[in-house]
Parts: C-alpha cells; sequence; structure tokens
C-alpha cells in the first residue's frame, strides 16, 4: 500500500485517498470553439507515461480536498505532492522511498 | 515442423525423446520486411500466425522486447467467455469462442481449451435484472447464456455457499456453458510455432525505440535494440505498453495503464468443477489442471507500470472468495503477480487503422484480453492486411471517442475494475 503525503494532513495510507488521474488538463475556457478531435483529446487522450506521472489525488476518507502529485509509475514512489493551482514542480527521478 | 500426435510422442519416446526439435527459430533481424508487429503476446502472435496463413504474408517479423509470451499472456487468469451486452462485443468475442473451439486443431498444438461453464454469481435484484437482461440480449445474438436460480447454481457448482446468512447472498447466476478456460502459454507457444512454420522470422529480446516515418508521414519502419529495420506496416500490438510505443510516433491515445493483480493457490485435487464470478463481492475463481486455484483480483486505482500492485486489492478479493466458498478457508496462497493492462474509456479495445499510413494499433484490451486472443488477432490481421478493418471490428476504431458512438462495456465486465 502507498504512503501518501497529503500537503494539509501529512503522510496517509493510500486507502484513505481516491485517485483523480492525470493532473494539469485544463477544461478550455470556450468548448463550443473546439472541433471533435480537439474535444475528444481534452476527454479522452492522456499521456499514459511510463516514469514521471504528474496526477491527482483525493484525500477522501480525511480532509477531503484535492491535490497534486508526481509520482514514478515504474516504482509507484512519490516524488512530491503540491496544492492544486501550483504548477507541476521540476521533479527530478529522486524518488523519496 | 515436426507435427505432434500420439503415434510421434510414441516413437520419440522410444529414442529417449533425444529428436525433439526446437519449435521455432532464433532469427536475426533482416533489414526489412513487408509487416513488423511490435509485442510478441498472443494477439501480436496470433497476428502474424493469420496474416501468413489467411493473407499470405509470409515476409513478416514479430519484435518482442522480453521473451514470448511473457507479459500479459503469461499472467492472466485464463478465463474465456463471449456473454457481452452489446452486438459489437458479442459479434467480437463469439467469433474469438468459435475460433477457441478448433483452435488445438488448427494449431496442431494443444491449448487445453476447456468449456467447463462461466457461471456469473447475482446477489442483489439489480445485479438480477442485468444479467436476465445479458442473457435475453446473448440468445438475440446467438450466444449462449442462461439464467440459474441458486439451487441450480449449487448443483452446477457444489461448493457454492448459497445459505441466505452470507452478506451478499447468493440469489442465481447467469451461465455460459460455452465459456471455460485455456492454457495460456500454449496459445503463445502454438502461435508462434505455427507463425515460425510459415517463415515470419520471431526476434525476442529486441526492444523498439522508435518508429520511423517519411517526409509524407507514413511509416517507414522501426529502430530497434539490434539497429533499423524497415517496414511499410507496422502493427502495435503492446498491451500496457501501447502509449509508450505509439508515442514514438507522435500519437496520444485514450489509454490508462494499471496493474491487475492474480493468484494462485497450493494444489489440491479437482474439486471446482467450473469458472465462478461474482462482480458485486468481487471473486472470480476457477481451479487450474494442475490443481492450483487461480483468482484474479483487481486493478489498483492509480496509472502504474510497476507489475505488482497493493496487497489490499488481493485481500478483498479472498475475502469474497472464503465467504462463498467456505472449503477454502484454510487454503495457502502460493504465488501472486501484476500484469499492466491499458483501458479505454468505454472498457471496449481498439482495433484500428491510425491517422499515421501503415501504422495499425490492437489495444486496449484492459481487464479481459486473453479470451479474444484468437478473434482480436485474426481481424487484426485483416485490417493490417487489407489495410481495412474486418466487419467485425469495424466499430471498435480510434474515431468512436471523436465521433461519440462508444461501445460502452464498462458496467459489463465480469468483475468492477
Amino acid at each position: 500500500m502507498l504512503i501518501i503525503d497529503c500537503p494539509y494532513c501529512g503522510k496517509r495510507p493510500e486507502i484513505e485517498f481516491s485517485y483523480g488521474g492525470e493532473a494539469h488538463i485544463a477544461r478550455p475556457l470556450d468548448p463550443a470553439a473546439l472541433n471533435d478531435e480537439e474535444w475528444a483529446a481534452f476527454l479522452y487522450a492522456r499521456t499514459n507515461p511510463k516514469g514521471l506521472h504528474a496526477e491527482r489525488w483525493r484525500h477522501a476518507r480525511g480532509c477531503g480536498r484535492f491535490f497534486n502529485a508526481v509520482r514514478d509509475t515504474v516504482s509507484d514512489f512519490f516524488v512530491t505532492t503540491y496544492k492544486t493551482g501550483e504548477a507541476r514542480p521540476d521533479a527530478t527521478k529522486k524518488a523519496s522511498a | 515442423m515436426q507435427n505432434f500426435s500420439a503415434f510421434a510422442l510414441l516413437r520419440r519416446a522410444f529414442g529417449g525423446h533425444s529428436s525433439w526439435q526446437p519449435q521455432w527459430r532464433t532469427p536475426e533481424p533482416k533489414a526489412s520486411y513487408d509487416a513488423i508487429i511490435v509485442g510478441a503476446g498472443g494477439h501480436g502472435l496470433g497476428t502474424a500466425y493469420y496474416l501468413a496463413k489467411e493473407h499470405g504474408m509470409r515476409n513478416i517479423a514479430v519484435i518482442e522486447r522480453g521473451w514470448l509470451g511473457g507479459g500479459n499472456t503469461g499472467r492472466n487468469t485464463t478465463i474465456i467467455r463471449s456473454n457481452y451486452l452489446f452486438d459489437e462485443s458479442a459479434a467480437l468475442y463469439d467469433h474469438s469462442v468459435k475460433l477457441w473451439e478448433t483452435l488445438s486443431e488448427e494449431l496442431n498444438y494443444n491449448v487445453m481449451y476447456s468449456a467447463r461453464g462461466v457461471m456469473m454469481l447475482a446477489h442483489t435484484i439489480h445485479d438480477i435484472q442485468v444479467f436476465k437482461r445479458h442473457v435475453h440480449a446473448n440468445r438475440a445474438n446467438g450466444v449462449d447464456n442462461e439464467w440459474l436460480t441458486a439451487e441450480q447454481a449449487k448443483e452446477f457448482c457444489p461448493p457454492l455457499n448459497i445459505s441466505p446468512n452470507l452478506r451478499y447472498p447468493v440469489l442465481g447466476a447467469a451461465l455460459q456453458r460455452r465459456g471455460g478456460t485455456a492454457r495460456h502459454d500454449a496459445v503463445a507457444w502454438g502461435y508462434a510455432r505455427g507463425a515460425d512454420d510459415m517463415g515470419v522470422d520471431i526476434i525476442q529480446n529486441c526492444e523498439v525505440t522508435g518508429i520511423r516515418r517519411d517526409a509524407s508521414g507514413a511509416v517507414m519502419g522501426v529502430d530497434t535494440a539490434k539497429g533499423f529495420i524497415g517496414a511499410k506496416k507496422v502493427g502495435v500490438v503492446a498491451a500496457g505498453h501501447t502509449s509508450v510505443v505509439m508515442a514514438m510516433a507522435g500519437m496520444r491515445l485514450p489509454l490508462e495503464s494499471f496493474p491487475l493483480q492474480a493468484l494462485v493457490s497450493e494444489p489440491v485435487k479437482p474439486v471446482f468443477p467450473c469458472v465462478v464470478m461474482s462482480n458485486t463481492v468481487h471473486a472470480y475463481i476457477s481451479q487450474s489442471d494442475k490443481g492450483e486455484f487461480v483468482i484474479g483480483a483487481g486493478t489498483d486505482a492509480f496509472v502504474s507500470y510497476s507489475q505488482r500492485g497493493g496487497l489490499h486489492i488481493p485481500s478483498h478479493t479472498l475475502d469474497a472468495i472464503c465467504e462463498l466458498f467456505p472449503m477454502f478457508r484454510r487454503m495457502r496462497m502460493l504465488r501472486n503477480w501484476g500484469g499492466i493492462v491499458d483501458t479505454t474509456p468505454d472498457r471496449s479495445p481498439i482495433i484500428s487503422k491510425t491517422p499515421v499510413p501503415g501504422l495499425y494499433v490492437n489495444c486496449g484490451w484492459g481487464t479481459g484480453g486473453f479470451k479474444a486472443t484468437p478473434g482480436s488477432a485474426n481481424v487484426f490481421a485483416h485490417t493490417m492486411a487489407r489495410d481495412e478493418p474486418h466487419p467485425i471490428n469495424a466499430p471498435f476504431t480510434l474515431e468512436r471517442f471523436r465521433d461519440g458512438v462508444m461501445i460502452d462495456e464498462a458496467a459489463a465486465a465480469a468483475v468492477a475494475h
């Protein structure tokens, strides 16, 4: 089980959290201006990287708040967590155990 | 190719089994091929087999990063069924079951297909309504599926606990008698042997590192650990790593990869006659011919390529199995592992041409690709050879996400993922 460092509550076990998918996919400001390709890309296309992944988590059974994390999808180690609205940190592959 | 038969076995027994030849070659890659398949799992090897057998393309290579059949083909729980709700899915998966039925004869290789029946348990009124809807939809599509009462389910699978005192009592079940299991490794080996015999080069331990395209954008070939290999047609059948391979051609797909876990028990005498699944309590169990119980657990919630998964996931499945089958409570588990499955937003596969000329993709099988191996390979070979989809896989395009014509089997999976 993963130990996840909620930016508001600290380290807690994975079962307190729910996963929110890839982070930093902003909803288009004017959806009507998009064509079908662009709208489908927004809705469904994902990076799905083998390596560092910026993703959303929600501390659903804790403070209830959303936050973002950078995690290595090969080792599952979290590199960092940060508050929603902050830019993706310039994370390197140094994962904390 | 040495033909397998009872006579051949007997004859070589007298020679101390010393005259068997390797079942496939270990060739070095040629400079170019007519077609390249990326990924030597069951679907990829099967694609090469049908390209050679049905479409006369013999100058083909299958390129594999590890060893053949070493990915999800060797990691799944070997269940075969075709009782999917929608017409498109029923056609695809039933095409596959029909091929399973004759696959051992077709390949001269015993894939141990055993139509022992797949039973899906209903625990709530909602389950009953959904399963009955499935039974009727399946029968309208010519796919066998029948409704059983709890007593009939117990008769079909005597270890089942149908006591009304369970937290989620068994209220009935849907049974597909043609469903069952097969020997997963044998499927990869049989297709590899058959394809190799028709001249297909299977190149193992050779990672694809790039997809090269010409000025017009069309595929020219692939860069690999053993250098550049040219081909006008490249089919990507890379399961959990599809996003990684397709990114080499600059494509972003509607896929996310998750670890899906399975585990096996110690081997015991045959006591379990069929496959049993329960969506509501998440149990998924059958007994292999070796005697081990093969148990399917769920996926982790997050994108990962770790091939492990959290321990709380299989633990949850074992809770359900111990409740449904109290006789297994003291059974010990031998091994557990994870495989990386690529899931689509509608939980249906993508077997499709792509916007890149000469590039084809067969992916998105999610948590249920093994059952579809022969059918998927068969229609994908058609798609690559003719540059147009077979009528069966025509609905399973990449464009369905743009056009909003999903095949929404998400709620129809045997177990919730």
